[in-house]
């Protein structure tokens, strides 16, 4: 058992790091046919890692160490993230449960370094996009807590994978007004986690309207490239996540082969097919104003009240 | 389909728009030979502007290049806001003296390798501005520049080859 937990831990990181910048590639892909144009490709991120792990880093003279540890750190929080979540299987890991509180707190261990390298090398942008960064990590963190924890009641356990085996063994619960509410406030969460739109736009160049690229405006080479693979990873497992949440079909729940190959197609198409779905959502989304997002977020937070006080209503 | 009848810009009219006009990208031309050096790259550059004083005409077409017409993103080639994270400084206009200390900066803080392309007149020879007050000298008498593309303006076309011959797409 403890065997097979840590096989699918390393499935999931093998699979995911191949994941991510495939999910980012067909997001990008998307939106460029969308908007009429030809787009680079789905593999072009994989070309931009590969490229940033050639180049060297150029570090401004008055930064610290932390400009080279926080890009580590956030990819260490990332693939923690992945090594935890129930995405290929469901299959606890003995000495680190994938409980709910766990899996936020490994995220904010991401946010933080980030937010630092951001601080670092004492620009003006680095510094304005890490308050901001910190200001909306501060409003979704408590919805994410929430959200979930109203998805643990019907399963009575706050550990995640035991959720989703909940969620498969009775696909009614997935369909609960509870479930529901605490799902939309769990996406727009995420949205917000993760850094798109209309929170932060991800392909912007003006830096006054930017969150998460004002923290990385100083990075450069492999800095840059443990950055953006580290934001990807998150972004491929929290969506991930939200996917075995509304479809937990075809997630392992008894270790063998086959019903390995099975989890690792299943959540490969899960998760492409959600980044469609969001790349084409993104198309008709503008970026909120900043002084918006609270609002919105706070929104969500209501959502997950809601979903927290019906399931102790409903239930 | 005329503004006429139409004339609310709705989620679903745009919808119609983008699937019956298709793709508004140009057909690409057959790629041009690497430039030398840059084969490292893999098919990706990414490309900090500078307009280091120029009448933003050469601006006006690079802007061009990067729209979806030209669509240069489909090489692998993207902008971005900050020179650490670029491989490309492209340079247009002549330098203006308070432009001479920023552009030398930029390059210094390009992490290696990288390439300078100057983009115009302007840049190459300082144009209708040489000579001029505030002007201190065209780009190559204050940074190395790789690859030139001259015109006055260039055509898009001919940003995009010299862009191409970066990631060799």
């Amino acid at each position: 058992m403890t065997g097979a937990a840590i096989a699918i831990a390393l499935v999931q990181l093998v699979l995911f790091v191949f994941l991510s910048p495939l999910l980012i590639g067909v997001i990008r892909q998307v939106r460029a046919r969308l908007e009429g144009r030809a787009g680079a490709g789905i593999w072009q991120p994989w070309r931009d890692v590969r490229k940033l792990l050639t180049k060297d880093p150029v570090r401004a003279a008055d930064s610290s160490w932390m400009l080279a540890a926080g890009p580590v750190t956030l990819l260490v929080s990332s693939l923690l993230l992945v090594a935890l979540l129930p995405l290929v299987g469901t299959l606890p890991l003995p000495l680190i449960p994938s409980d709910l509180f766990v899996i936020v707190s490994v995220m904010l261990i991401g946010v933080v370094a980030l937010a630092l390298v951001g601080l670092d090398a004492g620009t003006a942008f680095g510094g304005m996009g890490s308050s901001r960064h910190m200001t909306v990590a501060a409003l979704v963190e408590p919805t994410l807590l929430l959200a979930v924890y109203a998805l643990s009641i019907p399963a009575g356990t706050s550990t995640l994978s035991l959720i989703v085996e909940t969620r498969l063994a009775n696909p009614a619960v997935i369909i609960s007004p509870v479930s529901l509410l605490a799902m939309v406030a769990l996406a727009i969460a995420i949205m917000a986690e993760t850094s798109r739109l209309p929170v932060d736009n991800p392909s912007t160049h003006l830096e006054l309207t930017m969150l998460h690229e004002a923290m990385v405006l100083e990075a450069s080479g492999r800095d840059l490239a443990w950055l953006e693979l580290g934001s990807w990873l998150k972004l491929a497992a929290l969506l991930g996540l939200l996917s075995n949440l509304i479809v937990p079909w075809g997630v392992l729940t008894e270790f063998s082969p086959l019903g390995l190959l099975v989890g690792v197609v299943t959540v490969t198409v899960k998760i492409l097919a959600l980044g469609v779905v969001l790349s084409v959502g993104e198309v008709f989304l503008a970026k909120a104003r900043l002084f918006r997002v609270p609002e919105l977020l706070a929104g969500s937070f209501a959502l997950a009240l809601l979903a927290v006080t019906a399931s102790y209503l409903v239930a | 389909m005329s503004p006429a009848t139409e004339p609310e810009l709705s989620v679903k009219r745009l919808t119609d728009l983008i699937r019956q006009s298709g793709r508004i990208a140009e057909p690409a031309p057959p790629a041009p030979a690497f430039f030398p050096g840059a084969e490292v790259f893999g098919g990706s550059i990414q490309v900090r502007f500078i307009n280091a004083g120029g009448c933003n005409d050469c601006a006006q077409e690079v802007s061009s290049a990067f729209g979806p017409v030209y669509d240069v993103e489909r090489y692998g080639i993207r902008l971005v806001a900050s020179p650490r994270h670029a491989d490309v400084i492209l340079i247009t206009g002549a330098v203006t003296r308070n432009m001479i200390e920023p552009i030398r900066r930029t390059v210094d803080a390009t992490p290696t390798p990288r390439f300078v392309i100057a983009v115009g007149d302007c840049a190459l020879t300082g144009g209708v501005f040489a000579e001029g007050y505030g002007i201190a000298g065209p780009v190559p008498d204050f940074i190395d520049v790789d690859l030139a593309v001259p015109g006055n303006p260039p055509e898009p076309a001919l940003i995009v080859e010299a862009l191409r011959r970066m990631t060799g797409r």
